[in-house]
């Protein structure tokens, strides 16, 4: 990794960042019209994994997708006007938070069935496949989608035909409110690969450093026909299920602990101690992240709704 | 050139000549590669197509619909092979929320041109997994279009607008019609979605009837017919969107209505039809509407229960006599 790819990596996830934190205000300010799922402190996955990506490498992503979109390439704006219901959005206002596309740069959807992305990324590698590309899909999804029976079927079947497909997991600790310790049969989610006969690993989703070296191994299986591979990438959901979750199911001391280990801190601090970068370059940096998100809000304010009638656009009638 | 072929045969018929138009168009499910499927409805594809293009899957009813969906959305034509309605319960999430809403839900920026083939209905004693007609599921999920045939000719013609249409259609095989006989032309020809035949034409009654029923319905009618009763027969062929219009403009000739289907009673089709008639031809009803379906029970084994809940020729033809002998 070299060190325009080091920042890089470091700007996606303040992008992120910011972009969740305006859409934290704009909830508060009743701008988006339900409680939307946020990314925040899960920033190094997307960032990680999506910036190997070609622009013709494909993803499905989950409910909690925002970070995913930002870091394929998305236009912030063109995310936060959908979460804000906008005309403008990039779905016009028909999808919404957990619904977004951007085809043309690989965002295939975020899907709000929890494990329902699983199979559909393993449709687009088997496509890139029987198309003689060289195309890769990701499929990222949560601890919980591990325990939906999509994710077998779906690793199993991808399994079986070598597609090019990275299934990440996002093992944020919760499904909903349940904890990973409560609901799930393994220690490292990771493990589960064994039985689909394709490589598994579990890195520290919060060090980007990590998430990157397993997504670089990963395609580069995939882009040669080898076939699909599991990483688990651990973090830590630091927001509640949805805005307004208070989370009272939380561990006492837990999230203090996981707000120590802050991916963008851990990410900047190594990057200022290899030399990479100086304090007020992070600075700089964080501030363009957030004059660029609050621009985007602002944009996503200011433009109009859809015409109710829109609703019916693309739906047969009789 | 028309020639006189099984029904089975004109759906496979109408696979391959889309395959061998379209090189995006593949099938994939359980058993349909060199095994033919279930019914044998792909035999011989696979030596012409090869195991790429004719898929045999993991008996994995979820990650067939949805990698479906991922393939279609990446403009492949795939046909996925449920093998019975039945168990696409195990899959009606990648069904409905996803085949049926990406489109939508991305505003045009994706399409899902998929086709789900499921074989539906009677045939004898399958029990209650494997007799199911839920096509209602369907056709209540707005982004599926449902198609059922109840011709050789049909099933040829359908097939091939299914895996044409842009967006994911649901294609019922019936499992009593597979070995009937017809006349269907050798070369591609595409009915299109949304348009109803009628089967015979009357004068008394309409009866719309779908799948199987058509053939019951057709024979109740040449029975009605020497008791000086003149059935009109309409198969809408596809139950979404279906064809309002031909409904209407046969009610309003016949005013009289009986809806024989395999669905049960309760929001299905039949329903629909007569909700659909009742708002928008009442003046034109001389009596009031009828339905006959299978009767609201778990589909039994034992033969004498079983043909005891279904519709028959028999039957048709009883609610026929019953309707036109109710108060107008």
């Amino acid at each position: 990794m070299d060190n325009a790819m080091k920042v890089r990596l470091l700007e996606t996830m303040l992008n992120i960042r910011k972009a969740e934190l305006q859409l934290a205000i704009l909830y508060k300010n009743g701008k988006v019209p339900c409680a939307a799922h946020l990314y925040e402190g899960q920033e190094a996955i997307a960032a990680g994994v999506c910036a190997q990506l070609r622009v013709d490498d494909c993803l499905t992503s989950t409910h909690r997708g925002h970070g995913h979109c930002i870091a394929k390439g998305m236009p912030m704006k063109e995310m936060i006007a959908e979460v804000c219901a906008r005309k403008t959005g990039c779905c016009g206002g028909k999808g919404g938070t957990m619904h977004l596309f951007k085809p043309d740069i690989g965002v295939m959807g975020t899907i709000g069935i929890v494990g329902a992305g699983i199979p559909v990324a393993t449709g687009i590698a088997l496509a890139m496949k029987m198309q003689k590309t060289d195309r890769v899909a990701v499929s990222f999804f949560g601890d919980g989608a591990a325990n939906n029976g999509a994710f077998h079927e779906s690793l199993n079947l991808a399994s079986v035909w070598k597609l090019p497909v990275i299934f990440v997991c996002e093992n944020n600790r919760y499904a909903t409110s349940v904890a990973v310790w409560r609901s799930t049969s393994v220690e490292k989610i990771g493990d589960r690969a064994a039985s689909y006969s394709i490589p598994g690993v579990t890195v520290d989703g919060n060090c980007v450093d990590e998430v990157y070296a397993a997504t670089e191994a990963a395609l580069s299986r995939a882009r040669t026909g080898q076939g699909p591979t599991l990483i688990e990438a651990v973090t830590y959901r630091v927001r509640g299920h949805y805005e307004g979750d208070d989370a009272a199911y939380r561990k006492q001391g837990e999230l203090t602990e996981a707000r120590e280990h802050d991916p963008i801190e851990y990410w900047k601090q190594k990057l200022i101690e290899d030399g990479v970068l100086r304090e007020e370059d992070f600075a700089a940096l964080a501030a363009k992240a957030e004059a660029e998100a609050e621009e985007a809000a602002a944009f996503a304010v200011d433009s109009p709704f859809p015409a109710p009638e829109e609703a019916l656009i693309l739906t047969a009638q009789i | 050139m028309a020639r006189r072929i099984r029904f089975i045969e004109a759906l496979r018929e109408g696979m391959r000549q889309e395959m061998e138009r379209d090189p995006s168009v593949f099938i994939m499910g359980e058993g349909v590669g060199p095994h033919g499927s279930a019914f044998k409805q792909t035999d011989g594809l696979c030596a012409q197509f090869g195991e790429e293009r004719l898929r045999d899957t993991p008996i994995s009813e979820l990650a067939i619909a949805g990698t479906a969906v991922g393939a279609a959305m990446m403009g492949m034509r795939p046909i996925a092979d449920l093998m019975w309605i039945d168990f696409s319960m195990l899959a009606m999430d990648q069904i409905c929320n996803q085949a049926a809403k990406l489109r939508y839900i991305s505003n045009g920026q994706v399409k899902v041109p998929l086709v789900y083939r499921m074989s539906t209905g009677k045939s004898k004693s399958n029990a209650a997994h494997h007799s199911g007609s839920f096509y209602s599921w369907f056709i209540n999920t707005p982004g599926l279009k449902v198609v059922l045939p109840s011709t050789p000719n049909d099933a040829k013609g359908l097939i091939i607008s299914a895996i044409r249409d842009d967006d994911p259609v649901i294609y019922l095989e019936h499992k009593l019609l597979f070995n009937v006989r017809g006349d269907v032309p050798e070369e591609p020809f595409a009915i299109p979605l949304g348009v109803a035949e009628v089967k015979r034409e009357g004068t008394d009654l309409t009866i719309v009837a779908t799948g199987a029923m058509v053939g019951f319905s057709l024979t109740a009618a040449e029975a009605l017919a020497k008791e000086g009763i003149s059935v009109e027969v309409i198969d809408p062929r596809t139950l979404m969107p279906y064809d309002g219009a031909t409904i209407l403009t046969s009610v309003r000739k016949t005013g009289n209505l009986l809806c024989v289907e395999e669905g049960f009673r309760y929001c299905g089709f039949g329903s629909e039809i007569i909700a659909f008639v009742v708002e928008n031809a009442m003046d034109s009803l001389r009596r009031p509407p009828r339905q006959l379906t299978t009767m609201h029970t778990t589909i039994p084994f034992s033969p004498p229960m079983e043909d005891y809940v279904f519709p028959n020729p028999e039957r048709v033809a009883a609610a026929v006599r019953a309707l036109l002998k109710s108060e107008a």
